[in-house]
Formats: structure tokens, sequence, C-alpha cells
């Protein structure tokens, strides 16, 4: 299993200063800055158009950013061509060659590298001095690599053959199989059926571990981004939103917009106006929420659909509603609630064993913690309390400063 | 019953015009009949052997091959690499291909007497400059080295651009990914990337466009008829040139209609082919 | 393969496209220049595009009044009109039959249709010949229409798309009462019109354009299409009065050529149709 991993694998963590790319007038990426560890496993994270693939395509060298550096280990890479960067990328179709056996795609970025031109002529290249000894180390190297990702059996297939998952692993492999400082995936699962692609998430996680290069991975999935993540990078509209652990993006967001993108169901975000320092009105309810912000402040109090608990009555920080949909999930129930003053249902999980206790109509009195009331400004900055008892973390953003 | 009222028709006139014509093609290549004539006989194949115990007959089959063998790989390389210049950049793409298609939309029999007049062979632009470039000149089409070669060139500008469009289709169906990955893994040379991702891809395409321009090229006729008559002598006889005349100015009906199963055997082999390959080669499975 | 162009490959591409472009039209700019010429200036031995003394509007009176060119420009529309129409209104009920109906003997039906798709017009032109001879057209317009009414392409290409256009739309057809040939004329062909705009182009463009047809079927000049009108009034003038026969020329190409430049995306698409598919 370790056969074909046991090369030295080269340091580098890369650095994105100021990014900026436009296609024709449409700003795609306004102004990205961004250092990832070497080793790490960085997700870009954001919905399609938000420039997570045009950052990648520039990391790889593929697309010319117009402004701002990249710097991959030591060197800039601006300008360098991919085949210099050190890199290897997966692509969303995979991107195999249909005409060439697994062997041939995956032996290919090989024989860019070490045999010369002339030797890689069609015919007249195996006659060229030196050809055949380098052509069968590649060979052999393959063939290593393959058996590593148990596709050794599939060499001489061509990629119509193969099913999603084989091809998912020759692109891997072929990414693999030069041992580059960097893997660079865009949406490398998405052509997958679901519990392909949860397989597939664990098999990428693994070979991470076991390679411990530097990952960078783009998704619009936040499944894969929370699963597989050191830390994920959250892109919206060209820009970087927050980067942060996955756990901290969740539970701890920086924006408005993160809070609604991470976590399914979506969060429950209320319009609420401060009444007093640490109270806050929202549909007629007083909430007490950790937050310094000065009477007369209009907020977003965003609660996760799991900050709820059933209680008895109405009162402070309780919310109460009618029925309107259950929907079982096993392990838990979504509750969806009609309350007075909001166009579109509030979103509460219980645990399971509630059902016998909630009907279709019935008022339910849900209740949540201040300390799990996610504060937003209008502008949807995130508002943190400075003196109360949740410490404001200080998500990792390592800002790159020359 | 609707079906063969909504179908009647076209199967009829279907039956009139291709399949009886078809047949009777092969019936009259097989007998002594005569345009006008009350009776015939069957004679086997002494039509035939006719046909290929003439000189003229042979020279124009011969002339006619030849003639493909200049226009197919002239168009090809040509309408790929137009269309591959075309594609590797962004802007005037319409423009271009607006241009190099023309010929192909233009009346050929008026085009003809365009090209007449540029090759004339002394008002003629093409003589004017190669005598002023120092080259030689020619009475281009009543030479018989030149005058099958020059209707080629002809054939090749008037089908230039059905390749180019053909291929610029080919080309766009060519995913950007490919050439991404190609890049990724190393293949910085042009070369490189036309081997590892633009030919092979565009396998298929090319196989089709061999055969279409190949087919185009064995129907040549209007510029041998406009231009050279097939001559001199039989310096630019072509099949299908050969098969009007003889059928139609001499009236000699079994030799044309032999000539007609000639030229049929050859597109229809050409066409099934053409069918063969393109079952084959579409996917890469 | 796009996009990655550097200044310097730029220019390179647009300079080889320009001379690739000029050398693709100079038989157009010849033709349009000698058509502007007076004779004097056309057997002078040097070249220049344009005239010195105009003389543009003589030639062009000249090919139209002294050969029977809007006579011949007529027949073809006429001509050309006509097929299309025939051809349209034959071919897209058979090839609604062969596309939504079953019955049996379609297969066998669809298989001929093929198997005239394979053969060559002009391998059937002496029995087509003996055809009207026989009918007694020759030398008629309905010598140049009629071989021409059925079109094996056309049925297969309204067939291949009729079939994408799915079958709940026949079946709403029929309950809203419409017949059969109501449901071809009103369902099928507007939805299948971009085919039925390329078929038209395709088949406008190789009649417009075919010389050995009327070649073998008309004599007199009063039924000539275009390109027999063309090569008929170029031996009248012996070929020696190159600025009317220019002229004569340009007036010939001018309606593909500009229909062309206007509606190229279905030129290109008519024309290759079938093709790419």
């Amino acid at each position: 299993m370790r056969a074909g991993l046991d090369r030295k694998w080269p340091m580098s963590d890369i650095h994105l200063h100021h990014i900026t790319k436009s296609f024709g007038p449409t700003p795609v990426l306004r102004g990205i800055s961004l250092a990832i560890d070497h080793g790490e496993f960085l997700t870009l994270l954001g919905p399609s158009g938000c420039g997570k693939s045009t950052l990648l395509r520039i990391l790889a060298g593929l697309e010319v950013q117009d402004s701002g550096s990249v710097r991959i280990g030591e060197g800039l890479v601006d300008g360098l061509r991919p085949k210099l960067r050190d890199i290897a990328m997966v692509f969303q179709s995979y991107a195999l060659y249909p005409h060439m056996t697994v062997a041939a795609n995956m032996a290919l970025p090989l024989r860019m590298r070490r045999l010369k031109f002339w030797q890689r002529l069609p015919i007249l290249g195996r006659l060229m001095p030196g050809a055949r000894q380098v052509s069968v180390e590649i060979d052999a190297e393959v063939a290593r690599t393959a058996k590593a990702l148990g596709i050794g059996h599939l060499l001489s297939r061509k990629p119509g053959q193969l099913s999603g998952g084989q091809r998912q692993r020759v692109a891997v492999g072929r990414a693999m199989v030069r041992h580059p400082a960097v893997f660079l995936m865009d949406e490398p699962l998405s052509n997958l059926d679901a519990k392909l692609r949860v397989q597939m998430r664990a098999e990428i996680k693994d070979l991470h571990r076991r390679l411990g290069v530097t990952f960078v991975y783009v998704t619009h999935d936040q499944a894969e981004a929370m699963t597989l993540s050191d830390r994920v990078a959250v892109m919206l509209d060209g820009e970087l939103i927050q980067v942060a652990p996955p756990q901290d993006i969740y539970a701890d967001p920086d924006d408005r917009r993160v809070a609604e993108f991470v976590g399914s169901p979506k969060i429950n975000l209320l319009d609420a106006i401060v009444r007093e320092r640490g109270l806050a009105d929202a549909l007629g309810i007083s909430f007490k929420i950790l937050s310094d912000a000065p009477p007369g402040t209009a907020l977003a109090l965003g609660i996760r659909s799991e900050a709820f608990h059933l209680s008895e009555g109405a009162g402070v920080n309780t919310l109460t509603g009618a029925v309107r949909l259950i929907e079982h999930m096993g392990s838990d129930l979504f509750v969806h609630l009609d309350l007075a003053g909001l166009d579109h249902p509030l979103i509460a999980r219980l645990a399971a064993e509630r059902a016998s206790q909630i009907a279709l109509g019935q008022t339910l009195h849900l209740s949540v913690n201040p300390d799990r009331i996610l504060v937003f400004g209008q502008d949807g900055k995130r508002l943190r309390s400075s003196g109360s008892a949740e410490t404001p973390k200080v998500t990792p953003i390592r800002q790159f400063a020359l | 019953m609707a079906a063969y009222a909504l179908a009647g028709p076209a199967v009829l006139l279907l039956f009139l015009l291709f399949f009886v014509p078809v047949i009777a093609v092969f019936v009259i290549a097989l007998t002594d009949w005569q345009f006008g004539a009350h009776t015939f006989a069957f004679v086997g194949i002494a039509n035939f052997r006719e046909v290929f115990g003439d000189d003229g007959f042979r020279a124009s089959l011969l002339n006619t091959v030849i003639y493909v063998l200049i226009v197919v790989p002239g168009t090809v390389i040509l309408g790929l690499a137009i269309a591959m210049l075309i594609e590797s950049g962004r802007s005037l793409r319409a423009f271009y291909r607006a241009i190099h298609f023309l010929p192909f939309m233009a009346t050929l029999a008026a085009m003809a007497i365009a090209w007449e007049a540029l090759l004339h062979p002394t008002i003629g632009l093409v003589n004017q400059t190669f005598s002023a470039l120092g080259l030689p000149t020619a009475n281009w089409l009543r030479d018989e080295v030149t005058a099958l070669p020059v209707l080629a060139i002809i054939g090749i500008w008037q089908n230039l651009g059905f390749a180019m469009v053909l291929f610029l289709a080919g080309l766009k169906s060519i995913p950007r990914d490919l050439y991404d990955a190609a890049e990724i893994d190393g293949a910085d040379l042009w070369l490189d990337r036309f081997r590892t991702v633009t030919l092979p891809m565009l396998g298929p395409v090319l196989m089709f466009v061999v055969i279409v321009v190949a087919l185009r090229a064995f129907e040549a006729f209007d510029t041998v008829k406009v231009l050279t008559k097939g001559g001199p002598g039989h310096a630019s006889d072509v099949l299908l040139y050969t098969l009007y005349r003889e059928s139609f100015e001499y009236l000699r009906t079994g030799y044309g209609a032999a000539v007609a199963v000639v030229f049929l055997v050859i597109v229809v082999a050409l066409t099934l082919i053409q069918a063969r390959v393109m079952d084959k080669r579409v996917h890469y499975q | 393969m796009s996009a990655r162009l550097s200044p310097q490959a730029a220019i390179l591409r647009h300079a080889v496209l320009l001379i690739t472009a000029a050398l693709i039209l100079t038989p157009f700019v010849w033709m349009i220049s000698l058509s502007m010429k007076p004779p004097g200036e056309i057997f002078r031995e040097h070249f220049a595009f344009l005239p010195q003394q105009w003389y543009a509007v003589q030639n062009y009176r000249k090919a139209l009044t002294s050969a029977p060119l809007p006579r011949y420009m007529g027949n073809g529309v006429l001509v050309c009109a006509a097929i299309l129409t025939l051809q349209i209104l034959i071919c897209a009920p058979c090839a609604y039959a062969l596309a939504k109906l079953r019955f049996p003997g379609r297969d066998l039906i669809f298989g001929l249709v093929l198997i005239g798709l394979l053969l060559p017009h002009q391998v059937l032109s002496l029995p087509l010949f003996v055809l009207c001879y026989e009918l007694g057209i020759l030398n008629t317009y309905a010598a140049l229409i009629f071989p021409f009414v059925v079109s094996p392409f056309g049925i297969f290409l309204f067939r291949q798309v009729f079939k994408t256009i799915p079958d709940d739309v026949v079946h709403a057809g029929r309950l809203d009462g419409l017949s059969e040939l109501g449901i071809v004329w009103k369902l099928m062909v507007p939805m299948a019109l971009p085919a039925v705009i390329a078929f038209s182009i395709f088949s406008v463009v190789g009649r417009w354009n075919d010389l050995f047809w009327p070649l073998i079927a008309v004599r007199s000049e009063s039924l000539m299409p275009p390109p027999l009108g063309i090569i008929a009034f170029a031996n009248e003038e012996a070929g020696n009065d190159y600025g009317p026969l220019m002229a004569a020329a340009t007036i010939v190409i001018l309606p593909l050529v500009v229909a062309f430049l206007v509606a190229q995306k279905w030129f290109v698409e008519g024309m290759t149709g079938g093709a790419v598919k």
C-alpha cells in the first residue's frame, strides 16, 4: 500500500498576495490574499461563479492574474508555465485523454518532463539514445502508483471503459505519479453519485494524510469542505470572506453570508433592534444577546436549527408558533414553525424522540440560550461582545504581508 | 393507414426518381440499348470492356484519382490549419470564417469564369504576378501539364471553407479541460498539445472530412466543363465529365451508363467506408 | 487553446489569416475589378484594382440587356422555389410517418431513404433524361424541377428532428382534433423550424448552383438557370468582352453571397447540416 509513496515530497507553502482578475468588465477576483501552510488541506468553498475555480487556475498557471503575486515554496511563480510550478491538478471532468490507455495517461506527465522532444517522437523516438531506459523507468513508476491506488489491473484499459470512480482514481494517479509539491483539485467529486462521493472523499482524505503535501481543493459542497479540510476559505463574489477551520466556519462565522452559506438546514435569521445593551427585540419578543451594540442598532440574529430547545411557555428568548411541517430525518426531527411576522418558516432540529409529542398545527415554544445566538450587524459583519463569556476567536486569517 | 397516405407520395417518387433509374443504369450498362431505340439485347459486360479498353476513359479515371489525391490533402490540411488559426484567438473569428467559406457558397460556374480571367495567359493576374516575380508563366488551362493541377487548386479553393467549418465545429467540441490537463502535464510545446489532444480528439471529424471532401472531389464537373472541356486532349478529363460527354454529347448510351456504374461504385464504396469508420471511431470506447 | 496568445502570436495569427483570406478573395476581387473596367484597360498588361475610367454602368447594363440575364435569374428563383416547396410538401409528411407512426414496412421505407441518400444524382441523369423525354417535359421548367421534388436528405433530416419532438405533442394534437396532416403542418414543421430553414438553405444553394442537370434538361435560353445562362453568355460573347461577362458573373453569385453574409450562421449550419451531426 505504501509502495510508490516513499519518495521525498518537496516543501511547499503557498502565498497569494492581492490577486485580482477580471473577465472583460466583470471582476471575478477582488484582491485575494491567502497563505497556505506546507502540508495543509485547504478548501476554497463557495457557490458557483464566486471565483474559486479561477483562483485555482491562477495558482496552476492556467490563467494569468491581472495583478498580485503567487509564491509557491521559495519562489514567485508568476509568469511560469504550469509545468515549472511543481503542481498537479485533478479536474472536475477528470480530463483524461480518451484515446490513451490508463498507463499512457499516467505516464504522460513523466514523459513530457523526462524525455527530450526528439525522444517523444512517434516511432523514431524509441530509437533515440536513452529513450528506452527512461521509458522503462516511467513504466515502473506508473505501475507502482497505479498499484498504490488499486488501479493496477486497469492499466491497459481506456478511460471510456472505466466507471466514474475508476476514472477519478486514474486522474488522481496521473497527478500523483510525478510527486508534485502541491495538489490542486477542482470539484473532483462532483461527477460521482452520492454514495461514491462519500467513499472517494474518505480516499482523498487518506491520500492527503499519506502524502503529507499541500492540497488546495475547490468545491461548492459544504459537506466536502467540512469533512476534508484543515481550513476552509469561504469565497463569495470574488472575495475571501472567512478562512478558518471547519468547526469555526460553522459555529463562529465572521459574516452573515458565511453563516447562511454553511449549514443545512439554513440558519434562521431574525431582524432585530437593540432595545438596551444586551437586549434586542425581534418579532415582538425580547432576546438576551451577547453584544455591546448600543440601543437602536439594527441587527440580524442568527440561530442554528439545533440551538433551539423546547420550553413550556412564552418568555424571553422564546419563540412561539404553530407547527407547519415535521420532517423525520432518522436521528433528528426538523420542525418547521410558522411565526407571526415572519414570511418563511423557522426550522428547529429536535431529538427524534420528541416525535410523539409534536403534532401538526400544535403551538410550540422554542427557546435559545444567548450564547447560541450569532449577532450580525447591518453590514452583515458579525458583532462579538468584548467582555462576554464567549471569548471571540481570532480566526487565523494569515494575511500575507510583503 | 394514415401512415401510408403520408409516406406514399414520397415513397412513390423515391422509386420513380431514384430506384427505377439506378436499376435502369445497370440495365442499360448491360445492354446494347441506344437512346430512342425500341429494342435492346443483353450484351453482358461488353460496355464495361469497351469503357476500360478506352484510353480516354482510363485517362479520365486516372485524372480523377490524381485530382482527388491533390484536392483531399490540400483541402484537409489547409482547412485544418486555418480552422486552428481562427480558433486560437478570439478576434475576428466570424470575419475570417465568412471569407474562407465564401467560395463554397458562390456559384462555381460563374466563379470558373472569373478564374479563367485570372488565369488568362496575357491579361490574367496570375501570369502578370508570376512574371513580375520572375517566376515561369504558362497558359495554365491549355497546357496538358498544368491543366489538371490548376483545376485541383480551384477545387481546394472551393472546398477549403467547407472543411474549415467542419473542423471548427470539431475543435469547439474538444473539452478545454484536456488542454489544461496537457499543460499541467507539461505539454508546453504547441506540437505536443497538438499530438496529445487536438489530433486524437479530432480523429473522427478528420476521417469524416477526408471522405466528404473526397466525395466532392470525385464529383468535380463545373470547372472542367467551363474551363477545359477535359482538354487539352484528355489531360483534364474527369469521370463525371466523361459521363456527361459520352451520354449527352456523343449519345453513347451504353458507354455512358457503364461509366455511371463505375462512378456509382466508387462513391458508394467511399460512403460505406465512411459509415463504418464513423461507427467505430466516434467514441473512444 | 484560446485566449492565451502572446501579442506576437496574435499578430502572426492575423497576418497569416489575412494572407489566406486575400488569396481566397482574389478571384472575387479580380472579377469585380474587371467588371468595372473598359475593354482598353482590361487588356492592358499591368494590374490595377480600380479602373482609371469607370465603366461599371456600361458593363452591368450590357450584362443585363445583351443577354437575358434577368430571365436567367428569374428562372433560378422560380426553379429553386418550386423545388423547395415540393420537397417540403412531400418530405415532411413522410418524415413524420417514419418518426412518429408505427406501421408495417416503416423500417423498409427508412432503409430506402438511406439508400437514396447514398446515390449521387449525376449517376441517375441518363435514366432521368429518358424519363423526362418519355413524359415529354424535356426543355421545360418541369424537367428542371421534377427530378428533385423528393429529397432523401430532406426526409432523413426531418425524421431525425421530428423524432426529438416528444410523443406527447402528437397525442395532445390528436386530442385537440388535429388530423395527421394537421399535426405535420401545425405542430411538427413549426417546431422543427430551424431544421426546415437549414434544409431550405441546403436545397436552394444546391439547386441555384447546379450546372450538371440543367445542361442536360434544357436547351432554350429562356429556360436556363443562372449557371447555365452564364456559360451560354460566355460562349456567345466569345469570352473576349470581359467587362460585361464579369459583371454578369458578379450578378449571378450576388444573391447567395449577400444572403450568406447576412445569415452566416444559418448558411454554415445548412451547408454542413447532417455533416456535423
